[in-house]
């Protein structure tokens, strides 16, 4: 079966607005959905659910929310990290304090705390801009850890500071397995992914990236700034706060506030960057590289385990993982979504590219 | 009462001897974002390589000016492998693209810091003690550092020395081309390579000097990689783009944060250091968005 | 909204001044525009013109001087008030959504006009959906009428200059203005481009009663599409009337030539 629009003919503008138009494209998704439910418990081992396809989904959706901010709409952030934190901790403390409460309500409270949040540490962004919105970015996120290292209050009062995420219900039933956690996190990736393209190819979308693009036109257009980037704040730390929620109950199920630095915020934002600014699939792409790579550059450590002090190699590990980042950049400055973009483009007229 | 004003004025005094300090990593910052438009997040890298490489050449038994030499020369050989590796290929892109290559960067060189050196806690003693400073303490019973005083004395004849170099003369006049807008500066001649390698050079000076005396204090380790963060509020109080205001705001942040650690850290849980500066720095950036010294930006269309 | 009788005085600057710092870049300027008609601002580089219509919508404030919009006298009001209130508008260099398609371009200046919230755009369920296809159905109409239908798709970041100006003309007037400033809409364009533009300007001042206030150079377009000249040099008002009158002015003919004052 060729890449190919031919023959498929919009005859309606809400055709040609679906969002994928192409068959293979609508396919390809229904394919990918079938895989995620029923292909992958089939052929992925349990240490790969839980150690790799869980944290890949969870940063995604992490990923996703900060495209929106700093890809959609132009506000470079440092403190994503502080979102994800402000949404494991909110969801904790829901959950242990109101256990009554169904655990997917949970999430999407903690979700809309973090985007209260959010929207305070956006507040300012009407009056500044660039990097000095990404040091005031900063400084939410060194705030975030120093509140959640000095208030035991969000921690119920342990002394360790640490937080143990209480089991999780849904309608009676106990998600215990690794295949459980799986499909909760699958279940928020999946909606939150369409979800979030929905929203850029819409209006609110329109307005981010018209911004992002050129702030003084869009408001001679009537896009109001101060309420367009505020959006794009609350929309990228819901994101955020439900993928650190995801984070603390789903994957490591014990985090204090070092879980969420500022090196989160940077790894998330490398994976913006690597994955691609502007697009959705990017996302999946950045999040999939920055989780594999240290996990390749591990194996290859192995290799060498025994011969080589395992100092050096972590810092070798670092070196490889800076000098690709700094390598990629110069190659592929747009990320891989737009080297996909580049292949579907020439897959489209092929074998016959002029 | 008298005690208490003592004490105050012993804070306040610590903090603008600190401050100084800060100046100087701002500084640095200052000078590369005036070249290339970005804030280069590898400063703190910088700063654990350069003590690093200092404190392992001088155990070998170097002599110390020798040693201190060769760390200079090393670092503007990182400034030259940089630029060629890494800036000048990404000239025509985006800041943002820069400052994630600098995000690189900064984990490239924290692995290749400890990668040829180690990651142990290098004691550092570079010849001035730690102690009060003994004829003001006994004439005003303020108690001030002898190593804070030295250690601002340095820094400031740094700052203005590179504050004069950078200001004055062709350098100067080229690197405010530079600033103004890169590729008119190239079209009229200016090696905009060669700027940017200064540039990064004297990062790396500011980066040893830093990372020196801040070694001394903690030992040379990672920690001290954490002083840059610490530069980034004077950079939004200063501006970004603003010598003068690297100078004044490293001071202003220096003492406030001072103040705030010891009059409001008690009352609201301590350690509030990591961030009190930040938010000393967005409450005058609401009030004078442009920052100290900058002038406030019409926009044309 | 009532409908204004055809003449009817829209917009007028009454004694506006602005200066930036020691720069006066608008000094004592007043003159009327009135509804339909077609206003042209001309004058030598640094006369005021651009600053003229960044005052009318509202990026920056008049430092003394009132305008009435509509009868109504305001000081100042947000460049985002002004689109509400039908102020739209043109750059002289282009100021496109660069990374966005055509498409998506002339759909911004739909946005004032879709009501959905973010929660049903997000799940692009059945209100929004059908506002989107209908806006849509709009934007396309005003896609036909440039006549750029084979670069909807495309980002507006690789099209040439002229049909970028014919994209940023189409999202103005996809917020259906009532008064639509044109910063030199033909700057850098061959002859025949020109004539597809004042066609265009032409046509929407015929068909949709737009009042057309533009910025241009080319005195032949200018003398041929405008029923008014308003003649600005360093920031004052030398002269307006008919094409006809302007042309003649002693005080004109002085200012382009640049006889010493």
């Amino acid at each position: 079966m060729l890449y190919r629009e031919t023959g498929q003919f919009k005859t309606s503008y809400k055709g040609d607005m679906a969002i994928f138009t192409i068959r293979q494209d609508r396919w390809a998704l229904i394919a990918v959905l079938v895989f995620v439910v029923i292909g992958v418990p089939l052929i992925a081992s349990q240490h790969v659910i839980a150690g790799y396809l869980v944290p890949f989904l969870i940063w995604s959706l992490a990923a996703i929310g900060l495209n929106i901010l700093t890809g959609y709409t132009g506000q470079l952030s440092l403190g994503h990290g502080a979102f994800m934190a402000v949404g494991a901790y909110s969801a904790y403390n829901l959950a242990s304090r109101v256990p009554e409460l169904p655990i997917i309500l949970v999430f999407l409270l903690a979700g809309l705390i973090a985007a209260v949040f959010g929207i305070l540490v956006g507040s300012p962004s009407l009056r500044i801009k660039g990097f000095y919105l990404a040091v005031a970015t900063l400084a939410a996120q060194f705030f975030v850890e120093w509140v959640f290292a000095t208030y035991p209050w969000f921690v119920g009062g342990a002394a360790s500071m640490v937080i143990d995420t209480p089991p999780m219900d849904i309608f009676g039933y106990r998600i215990s397995s690794h295949l459980d956690n799986y499909y909760l996190v699958a279940g928020f990736v999946v909606v939150g992914a369409l979800f979030a393209k929905n929203l850029v190819r819409s209006e609110i979308g329109r307005a981010w990236m018209a911004i992002r693009d050129m702030d003084v036109a869009a408001e001679v257009i009537g896009i109001r700034p101060l309420y367009t980037k505020l959006s794009a704040f609350a929309v990228s730390s819901f994101y955020g706060g439900v993928a650190g929620a995801l984070y603390a109950f789903c994957y490591v199920k014990s985090v204090d506030f070092t879980a969420f630095d500022l090196f989160v915020s940077l790894k998330v934002l490398f994976m913006v960057i690597i994955g691609g600014m502007g697009s959705i699939l990017g996302c999946f792409l950045g999040a999939a590289f920055i989780v594999i790579l240290p996990i390749v550059l591990n194996e290859i450590a192995h290799l060498f385990a025994g011969q080589v002090p395992s100092a050096l190699l972590t810092n070798l590990e670092h070196m490889i993982f800076g000098g690709l980042i700094i390598f990629f950049l110069i190659v592929e400055p747009h990320g891989l979504a737009r080297l996909w973009t580049t292949m579907k483009e020439k897959l489209r007229l092929w074998p016959f590219p002029h | 009462m008298l005690m208490e004003l003592a004490f105050a004025i012993e804070v306040l005094i610590a903090g603008l001897l600190s401050g100084v300090m800060y100046s100087l990593v701002a500084l640095g910052f200052v000078l590369i974002f005036k070249a290339s438009g970005v804030f280069n997040f590898a400063q703190g890298a910088m700063v654990l390589f350069a003590a690093l490489t200092f404190v392992r050449i001088l155990e070998m038994g170097v002599n110390f000016w020798l040693a201190v030499a060769i760390a200079l020369a090393v670092m503007i050989l990182l400034a030259i492998i940089i630029e060629r590796v890494m800036l000048r290929p990404l000239v025509a892109q985006p800041v943002i693209i820069l400052f994630m290559a600098t995000i690189g960067l900064n984990y490239f060189l924290e692995g290749l810091a400890q990668g040829i050196w180690d990651s142990q806690v290098h004691g550092l003693d570079i010849g001035i003690p730690d102690v009060p400073w003994m004829s003001v303490l006994e004439s005003t019973n303020i108690l001030i550092s002898l190593f804070d005083v030295w250690s601002a004395v340095i820094c400031g004849i740094l700052v203005l020395l590179l504050a004069f170099f950078f200001q004055k003369g062709r350098i100067g006049r080229a690197l405010r081309a530079v600033a103004d807008d890169n590729q008119a500066a190239m079209s009229v001649g200016i090696p905009l390579q060669l700027i940017w390698a200064i540039v990064w050079a004297a990062a790396g000076l500011v980066a040893l000097v830093a990372g020196t005396l801040w070694g001394q204090r903690l030992g040379v380790q990672f920690s001290i990689s954490l002083v840059a963060l610490k530069a980034l509020p004077v950079l939004i109080l200063g501006g970004f783009n603003s010598i003068a205001g690297a100078i004044i705001g490293g001071l202003i942040i220096g003492a406030t944060e001072k103040l705030a650690e010891v009059y409001l850290g008690p009352i609201i849980g301590g350690g509030i250091e990591s961030w009190s500066a930040y938010f000393i720095a967005m409450l005058f950036l609401i009030f004078r968005p442009q920052g100290l010294f900058g002038e406030e930006i019409i926009e044309r269309v | 909204m009532t409908e204004q009788q055809a003449g009817s005085v829209v917009l007028s600057f009454d004694n506006v001044s602005i200066s930036f710092g020691a720069v006066t870049a608008l000094s004592g300027v007043s003159f009327e525009i009135q509804e339909h008609e077609i206003v042209a601002i001309i004058g030598p580089n640094g006369a005021g013109k651009t600053t003229a219509l960044n005052v009318i919508n509202g990026v920056y404030e008049p430092t003394g001087g009132t305008i009435s919009y509509k009868g109504e006298v305001r000081k100042r009001m947000r460049p985002h008030q002004a689109a509400v209130q039908g102020i739209a508008r043109t750059f002289q260099n282009v100021a496109l959504f660069k990374g966005m398609s055509t498409l998506d371009n002339i759909m911004t200046g739909r946005n004032l006009k879709m009501k959905s919230n973010l929660l049903m755009q997000g799940l692009y369920w059945g209100p929004a959906q059908r506002e989107e296809i209908e806006h849509r159905q709009v934007v396309e109409k005003i896609i036909d009428f440039l006549e750029i239908e084979s670069v909807r798709k495309t980002t507006v970041g690789r099209l040439p200059f002229g049909l970028q100006k014919r994209v940023e003309l189409g999202r103005a007037l996809a917020a259906e203005p009532e008064i639509l400033l044109l910063d030199e809409p033909m700057a850098g364009m061959n002859l025949e481009e020109k004539q597809d533009m004042c066609r265009f300007i032409l046509d929407v001042n015929d068909d949709l009663g737009t009042t057309i206030v533009l910025i241009e150079h080319d005195m032949s377009v200018v003398m041929d599409i405008s029923d008014r000249v308003i003649v600005l040099d360093y920031g004052r008002k030398i002269s307006e009337g008919s094409p006809d009158v302007v042309r003649g002015d002693q005080k004109v003919i002085d200012a382009y030539l640049g006889v010493t004052h």
